[in-house]
């Protein structure tokens, strides 16, 4: 892509971005604009934060495997971070401070994907390394295995904590505890920052492993770094408005349609503003068409899921 | 130099290559030969250090290749896998830009552009410069990917099959590059060959390897011999002479 026509294309992102942040601000405010403004302005710095952090980690991650329809949720954090709020439910009840306390969950959360991660990768690193696919099946079947665990005591948990535990385990913006956004950025930036500027070394990890080593990177320490980093990102994400993997795929799949390039600087960048418009065209229509009785969440799964379809059948037909 | 002293691989109970030792000549084209799954792709990843050995050291102009910095090691030394499945929508200059990673981690610079042309020049590239190697013939990407390497400028080269996927021509351009590289540039070639004419005409040395031991190797005239050939394949190989030059034939026996 022309230099120019790059620059038309973000000029277009920055400004739907711009539009659909003024309509988000403004629409519907019968009169009470600044209280509006307190009120929507907090969801803001959360909207930039998740559409930067899911679709750079899906990004590295697909650039990782070589795949464009995997995402990071393949290796089971969300399954885990759903199988750790229904068992806080189940075993506590929906009082227990564990569960009514955001700070509290918040940090068990991450503590727990993190943890979890770390495990998993260290033993793969060290034990099998070079096996990224052995991995991804583990992480398969791990998070079946928490999802089957967490539906298992869905089903037999008491309607009314399952109905509260519910909005648990959907993406929302609505719930988001303003406190957590500040500990979000604190652990995401620099996450977020590092891999902007590795985004050179990224491009050479589409040529393959062996190409990787070849030009000199520490190819199996490397991974290991990334994948931390995905973990960090995911889970922080995930346990700021739930899980939101779809998200990530959208942004990062049309950025690849939309840009046509390998370099990740740019697919990071537009990918991220692409899952910001998303993002604010989802509450738009949370918040205003659907009244609060649907979340953004599961608009994300509808379009993802959508559009994850048509990859599919193009993928299909060659 | 490169030197390789008692190296061993094994996967599980299978030992792949053992103690193999063998110094490889600088300047010069080495060619590998052997029967299939005799080690000599494993050999190479060893010695590009693609895959760690087991036991036994390789030394890279007298410092072993384990102690290199990963990124200087990239400087001296470049390799060419058998299989080149790129996932990836890149231009032919883009594909090639990347043999300039370690020096510039990306960043090109005009020295870098300078070097860039005159790789893709030198496997008569320049027109397809900007094709995208997804839309190239078998040939045309193999040459590809020797202009990366050519691009990462480093002293040894080693390919693992290069002429794989090449007609009869296309193979004859192939080892002709190779044998410019070392006659014109001074790399120092390893590769792997399973033509054995081709390594016969081209190559200074060749290595042959048989069930993962080294089974001889020297000069191509030594090499070159019914006696070393035909224990080496277990068949019965004649060599004739034309123009000056061995040449097998084994077709039917």
């Amino acid at each position: 892509m022309k230099t120019r026509q790059l620059n038309g294309v973000f000029v277009t992102l920055f400004a739907s971005i711009i539009v659909f942040l003024f309509l988000y601000m403004t629409v519907n405010t019968r009169g009470h604009l600044s209280f509006a403004f307190s009120l929507r302005g907090q969801r803001i710095v959360p909207f930039f934060l998740v559409g930067f952090t899911t679709t750079v980690s899906t990004i590295v991650f697909q650039t990782m495997t070589q795949n464009v329809i995997l995402t990071p949720s393949i290796i089971g954090l969300d399954a885990l971070y759903i199988l750790l709020q229904t068992v806080v439910f189940f075993v506590f009840g929906m009082n227990h401070v564990l569960a009514t306390n955001q700070q509290l969950n918040f940090l068990l959360s991450l503590l727990l994907m993190m943890g979890g991660s770390i495990g998993m990768f260290w033993l793969f690193f060290l034990k099998y390394p070079g096996k990224l696919y052995l991995l991804l099946m583990t992480g398969l079947i791990l998070g079946t295995f928490f999802n089957s665990f967490s539906q298992f005591l869905q089903v037999i948990i008491d309607p009314n904590e399952f109905d509260s535990l519910f909005s648990r385990t959907i993406a929302s913006f609505n719930r988001v505890d303003i406190t957590l956004v500040n500990t979000s950025l604190l652990l995401a930036l620099p996450a977020l920052i590092y891999l902007f500027k590795e985004s050179r070394r990224l491009d050479v990890l589409h040529l393959g492993r062996e190409y990787a080593l070849n030009l000199g990177i520490d190819i199996d320490f490397y991974y290991f770094k990334l994948f931390m980093l995905i973990s960090l990102l995911t889970a922080v994400t995930t346990a700021l408005v739930g899980p939101v993997s779809f998200l990530g795929f959208l942004g990062a799949n049309i950025a690849y349609k939309v840009f046509n390039t390998y370099r990740h600087s740019i697919l990071f960048l537009g990918g991220s503003l692409i899952s910001i418009v998303f993002i604010l065209i989802g509450q738009l229509l949370v918040e205003h068409v659907f009244k609060l009785q649907t979340t953004l969440g599961v608009i994300i799964q509808f379009v993802g899921g959508l559009y994850f379809l048509v990859i599919l059948f193009k993928e299909r037909n060659g | 130099m490169m030197d390789v002293q008692n190296v061993t691989k094994n996967y599980g109970q299978t030992v792949v290559v053992n103690n193999v030792s063998l110094p490889i000549e600088k300047g010069k084209m080495t060619a590998c030969i052997g029967p299939n799954g005799a080690g000599k792709s494993t050999l190479l990843e060893m010695v590009s250090r693609l895959i760690p050995q087991d036991t036994g050291h390789i030394y890279l102009d007298g410092k072993e290749v384990k102690s290199w910095k990963k990124g200087e090691f990239a400087k001296r030394l470049s390799v060419l896998k058998q299989t080149n499945q790129m996932t990836v929508r890149l231009t032919v200059r883009e594909l090639v830009s990347f043999g300039r990673f370690p020096y510039t981690k990306g960043r090109l610079n005009s020295k870098c552009h300078e070097i860039i042309d005159s790789s893709l020049s030198y496997l008569g590239l320049s027109e397809l410069q900007n094709r995208y190697i997804d839309t190239l013939s078998g040939g045309q990407l193999q040459r590809a990917m020797i202009a990366m390497v050519l691009c990462q400028d480093t002293d040894y080269i080693l390919l693992d099959e290069p002429l794989n996927n090449l007609d009869m021509s296309f193979g004859v351009q192939m080892m002709q590059t190779l044998r410019s590289l070392v006659d014109e540039l001074g790399k120092t070639v390893i590769t792997v060959v399973h033509d054995i004419n081709f390594a016969a005409s081209y190559a200074d040395n060749i290595v042959a390897m048989k069930e993962g031991q080294l089974f001889a190797s020297g000069p191509v005239d030594k090499m070159i011999t019914k006696s070393v050939l035909d224990d080496l394949y277990d068949m019965d190989v004649e060599i004739i002479e034309n123009k000056g030059k061995k040449y097998c034939l084994y077709y039917i026996n």
